[in-house]
């Protein structure tokens, strides 16, 4: 090519590349607008820069064909832009109308910034194991934070010096202990059933139909009754403490207690936990009850009597068997009401970190509970209960 | 630090803020007086909400003090630290007032928590701080009930209750109307001339800042330091530091001098589709 003068490189109509002794002249025509078809890249101004001869000088526009424009015009200069900042070619806003012209002074006003990163890089495993260990850590601390602030408000409160209000302890326990009874009658009369249709399927057979009455009372009593309101109030109450508390911490309602020289411990934390406390075990002593008269349907649809089942249950279900379930319910509510209000509480500053802060108060809660009810099982088969 | 050094109020010294590894602001020593306005300015990002977090004892510092009538209050144990927290009101930026309440039982709470004043007492004193803020008769209103703008002024409210030594402002015109924000400027001036509060406001707001600031620090994001402090119409005047100066004049120093110097016309960015 030509040292001087070059002939066109043609991408089409609509842009047109020449040279004028060492000015790139980019000509324009037609409609720029997102909506045309197939527009010219700015790639085909890299390509005549590097390939079609000496580095120009200046670059030159002329867009007197352009019938109508959009970002489209503007993206495609302010990369040119970017070219002749590479190239340290000069480039002539005066050559431009004044709409263009004013946008890209507009987009090239404050420079491109290159020294910001966002704060997450990519890395290797190593440092991403070294991360997860730190996070692993930090989190056990916080826990343990968190527990012994716990305790320690628990303390003052049998001591009678813990500031909360016991309007709060009421309302919660509203929350958490009535309204929660329809679901909780639903669910536990519905595994009271499930559990008699389970026995009939193995008993029937032998001719123990009778021994159905053992079964749901024993179930329901040791394991299911507690474990089922656990579960629900997990979702239920656990989900709410977290979401409540994480909202009140991004809207700085817990900062704004602790300006006041209160602790959020004693004043959110504490209510929430005494109300659960005390009204969990009484929601699985319902929920016994619910799931014992849900097997007693089913029998009574199988041909027991009435009396049967009730004597059979009353000889199976003594006071040991009941009480174990009734102490497990005691942890439960503690367990439950603190993996809620953790999560609340050490929940981030964004509606995003409010819905994650429910979740893992659920799922955290719902797992503490099983292993806590293993454990349970192991301790009470060594005491033999 | 020496003792005698901290005869002010307030006394930050050598106060760095950091999140992680990440500094925010770096050595910042500056005094507050009794009975003082003073601003915490500086672009969005330049650590204004966190000094002042820092100041509360929100946050804990990465290195330095902060004294209040020479306590340290960094290092200060919870009972002492409660006690000098007492002394303070910090209205927050989205107002922060407890959902769960009403605005009466919002305000009334310090009062309930920390006097032994009678029932009647608290409601006269909840009535006055209400009024004080435009909002009396909306005493049983929840907070979601009510706007934005009367949720700031409700939290001015209850900063207000226990008639605090130092109250805090977290950007307190921010959301609010033009008129609102006058009338809010006007009451921080009539509490500091009245009771003698001393008065620290976080904010980005111009007028705010000219009409109502004894003193100013400018925080400056690039250098992460302090760039400037004294009143804010000097600073203005004579300040060396290129970005409070554009800061304070609301960067038209920088628009003239960077963008078109044969015409001076500041750009403006022209809407969607139209013919060249």
């Amino acid at each position: 090519m030509g040292k001087n003068s070059s002939p066109p490189a043609d991408t089409g109509d609509a842009l047109t590349i020449t040279r004028e002794g060492s000015v790139l002249c980019v000509r324009l025509r037609g409609p720029w607008t997102l909506s045309t078809g197939s527009r010219p890249h700015s790639a085909a101004v890299r390509v005549e820069m590097a390939q079609g001869g000496p580095l120009p000088s200046l670059m030159r526009f002329d867009l007197a064909g352009i019938t109508e424009y959009d970002s489209a015009l503007i993206s495609f200069l302010l990369h040119c832009h970017d070219i002749c900042l590479a190239t340290k070619t000069a480039f002539d806003f005066e050559s431009l109308p004044l709409g263009p012209r004013q946008l890209l002074r507009l987009a090239t006003a404050v420079p491109h910034a290159e020294d910001v990163q966002p704060r997450v890089e990519r890395q290797n495993l190593f440092a991403r194991i070294g991360i997860l260990a730190e996070i692993a850590v930090v989190g056990t601390v916080e826990i343990f934070e968190f527990l012994g602030d716990c305790t320690t408000a628990f303390w003052r409160f049998f001591m009678g010096r813990a500031r909360f209000r016991w309007s709060d302890v009421w309302l919660e326990i509203q929350h958490c202990g009535a309204d929660a009874l329809p679901i909780v009658t639903l669910i536990a009369f519905l595994m009271g059933l499930i559990l008699a249709y389970v026995g009939a399927v193995t008993l029937r057979p032998y001719g123990g139909l009778i021994f159905i009455a053992n079964l749901v009372g024993l179930a329901m009593v040791r394991e299911m009754g507690a474990m089922m309101t656990g579960v629900l109030m997990s979702g239920r109450t656990g989900a709410s403490f977290a979401a409540e508390l994480g909202t009140m911490k991004v809207s700085e309602e817990i900062a704004a207690l602790r300006t006041m020289g209160l602790s959020p411990i004693e004043y959110l934390v504490l209510p929430r936990m005494i109300a659960l406390f005390v009204m969990f075990p009484l929601l699985t002593l319902y929920a016994n009850f619910v799931g014992m008269f849900g097997g007693m349907v089913v029998a009574l649809s199988m041909g027991l009597s009435y009396s049967q089942y009730i004597h059979q249950i009353t000889g199976a279900v003594d006071l040991t068997n009941f009480s174990v379930g009734i102490i497990k319910s005691f942890f439960f509510g503690l367990i439950v009401a603190a993996t809620g209000c953790f999560r609340g509480m050490e929940c981030g500053n964004s509606s995003a970190a409010v819905g994650l802060a429910t979740t893992r108060a659920v799922v955290s809660g719902i797992t503490c509970l099983v292993v806590a009810d293993a454990i349970f099982a192991v301790i009470f088969n060594t005491l033999k209960m | 630090m020496p003792e005698n050094d901290l005869a002010a109020q307030i006394s930050v010294r050598n106060l760095t803020m950091a999140y992680g590894d990440f500094v925010v602001m770096r050595d910042l020593t500056f005094d507050i007086a009794r009975g003082e306005v003073f601003v915490i300015m500086g672009g969005s990002g330049s650590g204004k909400s966190t000094l002042m977090r820092h100041m509360i004892g929100l946050l804990k510092p990465a290195a330095g003090r902060v004294y209040y009538d020479e306590v340290d209050f960094t290092e200060a144990d919870e009972e002492q630290r409660n006690q000098m927290l007492r002394k303070f009101g910090v209205m927050f930026q989205g107002g922060a007032l407890w959902s769960s309440m009403t605005l009466e039982e919002n305000v009334a709470f310090p009062l309930v928590e920390f006097t032994e004043l009678s029932k009647a007492d608290i409601r006269e004193t909840v009535a006055l701080k209400l009024a004080l803020v435009g909002l009396r008769g909306f005493e049983e209103f929840y907070p979601a009930q009510i706007s934005g703008g009367m949720c700031k002024r409700a939290s001015l409210a209850r900063a207000m209750a226990l008639d605090p030594e130092i109250l805090f402002f977290d950007e307190p015109s921010a959301g609010l109307d033009p008129v609102s924000a006058r009338r809010l400027d006007e009451l921080i001036l009539e509490l500091r001339d009245s009771l003698g509060t001393t008065v620290v406001v976080v904010t980005h707001e111009l007028a705010s800042i000219f009409a109502i600031a004894d003193r100013a620090i400018f925080l400056d994001a690039t250098t992460r330091a302090m760039g400037g402090l004294g009143d804010p119409k000097s600073l203005r005047e004579r300040t060396g530091n290129e970005n409070l100066r554009l800061f304070l004049n609301r960067g038209m120093v920088g628009l003239q001098l960077s963008h078109d110097p044969a015409t001076g016309a500041p750009f403006v960015a022209a809407p969607g589709r139209r013919k060249p």
